[in-house]
């Protein structure tokens, strides 16, 4: 029994909802199949000043949760963030009609909010000479911080708290761990928590990678994401998001609530020693005070959901992080979901572990691919690769999420 | 610009500010608010689209002579043809 699962139930967070949208597909059950399918959900893109380069994009109806007039005035964020909270509440199944609002909270991890507005804003202006008085009034509520998470709590009438994590990469790990750690203070009953992104409307993303050397490129788009191979040359972008819902365990099994995973242990730490480039020591350290807390060998992890974005020396560093800590141990699974629809940014950390969380139930472990030559500096022992692998048992998940500035996250959750 | 055409300028403002209204159906003499989902940062959304698209520059203190379709080409339609 993990450590987890010796507190009493009030203190034992568990998900019991999930709603996403990602490039291959705006359910879980969509992107599951695709995920084993092998499917890649990365497509030409265009966007000012850079030109013809490659993004993932989501498709989901934006009218399905929101007027015209909400989605004129909110981000693209604040969109995706909506149609995720509906959606995992919705599968939730509470009685949303009838519930206290003001105890439910929302927490989201962003990469960063407010490039795209105000690249946007600008560009408007330069039409007008730079004559500020035709400035978008709307500029600032849409380029707060809080507003990927304000906009769904307008749209829903969640009156709890609300506001976003910015945390680089780690940022849907980092939303995940700040709505079960708000459950556990009590200081709501319901967390509405993940991460989003809208990066790939900004061209200053795409950009700065491209200057860094680090912007995947490929004649066939459904090869440019290719973590862990030889000939990998770096991010693809995506947009995307995904929103658990997160209960008390007493709240959920009070309520006969169905349970897709439960929270066992979660570390995040600081590199401290660059601005971009990771240290997989600190990476090793967030990993293994993950598993500490939760009371877990690293040989009862049944997968290991990696960060890998596909750059020459992250993925070499983060091998050389799991490898002290798995490579003894080739029953733990280890795959990447990047490689089917590149970086969703914000929203990769959350979305990446609920791509994995159906294993609980098919015992199948969906594969890294575009694997076509491993690079010998990322071999992994338990790497699977291109194709996905049955197991007899999923009993824990454990996801990894890292980023710029140093942060590392850590999630693994159990079987419900 | 005509009457005509500077009610159809508005018409089409009103259409993007107002997306999930029907703005086709107007009545020219009840005031917007009457007719359309409008609060009041659609109203500044309204000056702005005049600044942008006409170079009109809206004070303030002529903001109530903007409350209806009626009200608001008399009041442009001078103003329109400054320019």
């Amino acid at each position: 029994m993990t450590a987890a699962e010796q507190k009493p139930n009030e203190q034992r967070i568990v998900i019991t909802g999930i709603g996403l949208t990602s490039p291959l597909g705006d359910d879980l059950v969509t992107l599951r199949q695709n995920l084993l399918a092998g499917k890649s959900g990365v497509s030409p893109y265009n966007i000012r000043y850079v030109g013809n380069t490659l993004a993932g994009i989501c498709e989901f109806d934006t009218s399905k949760h929101q007027t015209r007039k909400e989605l004129r005035r909110g981000t693209r964020a604040g969109s995706i963030a909506t149609y995720c909270c509906n959606e995992s509440v919705i599968n939730s199944g509470l009685d949303w009609e009838n519930i206290d609002k003001s105890r439910v909270g929302i927490y989201l991890g962003v990469t960063e909010h407010g490039n795209v507005e105000t690249e946007n804003e600008v560009y408007e202006l330069q039409q007008f000479d730079y004559d500020v008085s035709v400035w978008n009034h709307f500029h600032n509520p849409r380029t707060v911080a809080n507003n990927p998470a304000g906009e769904p709590a307008l749209n829903m009438g969640i009156t709890g708290p609300h506001y976003t994590v910015g945390a680089a990469c780690a940022a849907g790990n980092a939303g995940f761990i700040q709505g079960a750690q708000m459950l556990m203070l009590g200081d709501c009953d319901v967390a509405l928590a993940g991460g989003v992104s809208e990066s790939i409307h900004t061209f200053g993303i795409f950009a700065s990678f491209k200057s860094q050397g680090a912007l995947a490129d490929h004649s066939d788009p459904s090869k440019a994401s290719r973590p862990f191979d030889i000939d990998r040359n770096g991010i693809v972008v995506s947009e995307g998001g995904c929103v658990y819902t997160l209960e008390r365990r007493s709240d959920a099994l009070a309520r006969g609530a169905t349970m897709y995973g439960e929270l066992i242990g979660y570390a995040i730490n600081t590199d401290a020693t660059d601005f971009v480039l990771p240290n997989p020591q600190r990476q090793s350290e967030c990993v293994r005070l993950a598993l500490s807390r939760a009371g877990l060998n690293a040989d009862q992890i049944s997968i290991v959901s990696t960060h890998a974005t596909g750059t020459t020396s992250g993925d070499i560093q983060e091998s050389a992080a799991l490898r002290t800590i798995f490579d003894e141990h080739p029953t733990v699974h280890i795959n990447n979901t990047k490689s089917f629809f590149g970086h969703a940014m914000g929203a990769a950390g959350a979305l990446e572990l609920a791509g994995n969380l159906p294993s609980f139930d098919d015992n199948t472990i969906h594969a890294t691919i575009n694997v076509d030559n491993l690079d010998p500096e990322c071999a992994l022992a338990g790497l699977v690769m291109n194709q996905p692998r049955e197991s007899t048992s999923v009993n824990y998940v454990l996801n990894n999420s890292f980023g710029m500035l140093g942060i590392n996250s850590t999630l693994i959750i159990g079987r419900p | 610009m005509t009457p005509a055409e500077i009610r159809d300028a508005i018409t089409d403002i009103l259409a993007t500010i107002a997306p999930d209204d029907n703005v086709e159906e107007i009545r020219d003499d009840v005031e917007f608010r009457e007719q359309l989902e409008l609060d009041s940062m659609d109203f500044l959304d309204i000056v702005m689209e005049l600044r942008k698209r006409f170079r009109i520059q809206v004070p303030e203190e002529d903001y109530p002579q903007l409350v209806s379709m009626s009200s608001t080409v008399a009041y442009l339609e001078p103003r329109m043809n400054e320019h």
